[in-house]
């Protein structure tokens, strides 16, 4: 300020046009920094994502379940368990022979190797349509729509999620997620059956060494 | 001499430019912002990998903390208001001009309707500490959560449901907001989660 005052001194004595013209800015800066804090810290920059899910209406429960009979031979159930523990069968279950439930995990390792397995041809598909359009072969529009069609081909398997309600909202969106990851279009979530919860508790009860299992057979 | 004056000179900075750019981020700031949205209760949402953004009007969101509780916004206050009319009508419940206004301006609403003229009346400070220990009921017996739903899509069809639960709920609550939804025939609804990192995969 003071160089500035000087400056219009000595220069009002010679010519008045000259005189400075100039602003301080620093307040007007420190109010802007001001109300930019204020803004970064009330603003969510990330907007959430969502999950886009259909579910079958209530009065055609019926007929989905028959349709779900039909593709045995494709389909897997996946059981969710309390305790972010996780269950499947593929096909029909016996529902005599506990040992027909395998359980697997959420990681990578677990049920992901499972579905790719099983969704192996279409995931093959999947990753050479991605490739063409990094090339630019395909545009955009084209890109979903033979992904739409790779994803409700013939031989993809028909994933039926069923949670149990000691499961968590979690682990029903990671169950989702896995379908995302596998290319799987057709799933469905429905609601567990007492033949499966029965299937579930034999399991886990097996889980336990010999000693554990006889101790809850006096109890019972 | 000459050094002498040049050296007084420097003291003074030039905050012109320094102007010009706080000003740029700033109108970058107000522009892209949206403000955080004042929630009742904290609510960690699950991660995954859909990308999909949410839309940013005509969303009824549904809030479920990780005990069950259940908690609604809608983005438009009118709809607020006619829904709000719609429910008394329903349950009964008369409520004035005064309760309207307030109802229609609260970002969250989450009490049993019974006891919403009441909750209404009270000073805003205070109705969020009763809000955090409410929630509308969802049972087979007294489904208010259907209702809402219901009226605030009469009121507006072009209301897209979004769930947003706590990644600990209970999956007996989540199906139990499904069945409601399915009842009415909602059948497309979204999920709403968290980005997952690179790293956690």
């Amino acid at each position: 300020m003071s160089a500035e005052v000087q400056e219009s001194n000595k220069n009002s004595s010679s010519k008045q046009k000259k005189m400075a013209v100039r602003v301080d800015f620093t307040p007007m800066v420190d109010m802007n920094m001001l109300l930019i804090t204020f803004f970064m810290l009330c603003t969510t920059l990330s907007k959430p994502q969502t999950m886009e899910i259909s579910m079958p209406s209530n009065d055609k429960n019926i007929s989905e379940a028959d349709q779900n009979k039909v593709k045995a031979s494709q389909a897997i159930t996946l059981l969710l368990a309390g305790k972010d523990k996780i269950y499947y069968y593929e096909g029909q279950p016996n529902y005599a022979d506990p040992s027909s439930l395998k359980e697997t995990s959420y990681l990578a390792s677990g049920i992901r190797q499972q579905l790719l397995k099983k969704n192996y041809e279409a995931v093959q598909k999947v990753n050479e349509l991605k490739q063409d359009k990094v090339n630019l072969k395909i545009s955009e529009e084209e890109y979903k729509k033979k992904l739409a069609e790779i994803k409700s081909g013939k031989n993809t398997p028909t994933v039926i999620i069923k949670a149990t309600d000691d499961s968590s909202y979690r682990n029903l969106i990671d169950a989702l997620d896995e379908m995302q990851i596998c290319n799987i279009g057709k799933y469905v979530i429905t609601e567990i059956t007492p033949q499966d919860k029965a299937l579930i508790a034999k399991r886990s009860g097996d889980n336990p060494s010999g000693s554990a299992d006889q101790s809850k057979e006096g109890g019972i | 001499m000459t050094r002498v004056k040049v050296k007084k000179k420097s003291t003074f900075i030039d905050m012109t430019a320094m102007s010009d750019v706080t000003v740029l981020l700033l109108t970058f700031f107000m522009l892209t912002s949206t403000f955080v949205k004042k929630e009742p209760v904290q609510v960690y949402t699950p991660a995954s990998v859909s990308e999909i953004k949410i839309p940013e009007t005509n969303i009824l969101q549904i809030l479920v903390d990780s005990k069950g509780k259940i908690f609604m916004s809608l983005d438009k206050q009118p709809d607020l208001r006619a829904v709000l009319q719609r429910m008394g009508e329903e349950y009964g419940v008369k409520f004035n001009a005064e309760q309207e206004k307030k109802f229609s301006v609260a970002s969250t609403f989450g009490v049993p309707i019974a006891s919403m003229p009441e909750y209404l009346n009270l000073p805003s400070d205070k109705q969020d500490e009763v809000l955090k220990n409410e929630g509308i009921p969802c049972d087979s017996t007294d489904n208010q959560f259907k209702s809402w739903v219901k009226n605030a899509k009469e009121i507006n069809p072009d209301l897209r449901i979004a769930i947003k639960a706590d990644s600990k709920t209970p999956y007996a609550v989540i199906k139990k907001i499904m069945n409601s939804l399915q009842d009415i025939r909602e059948n497309r609804y979204n999920l709403i989660t968290n980005l997952k990192t690179t790293s956690e995969e």
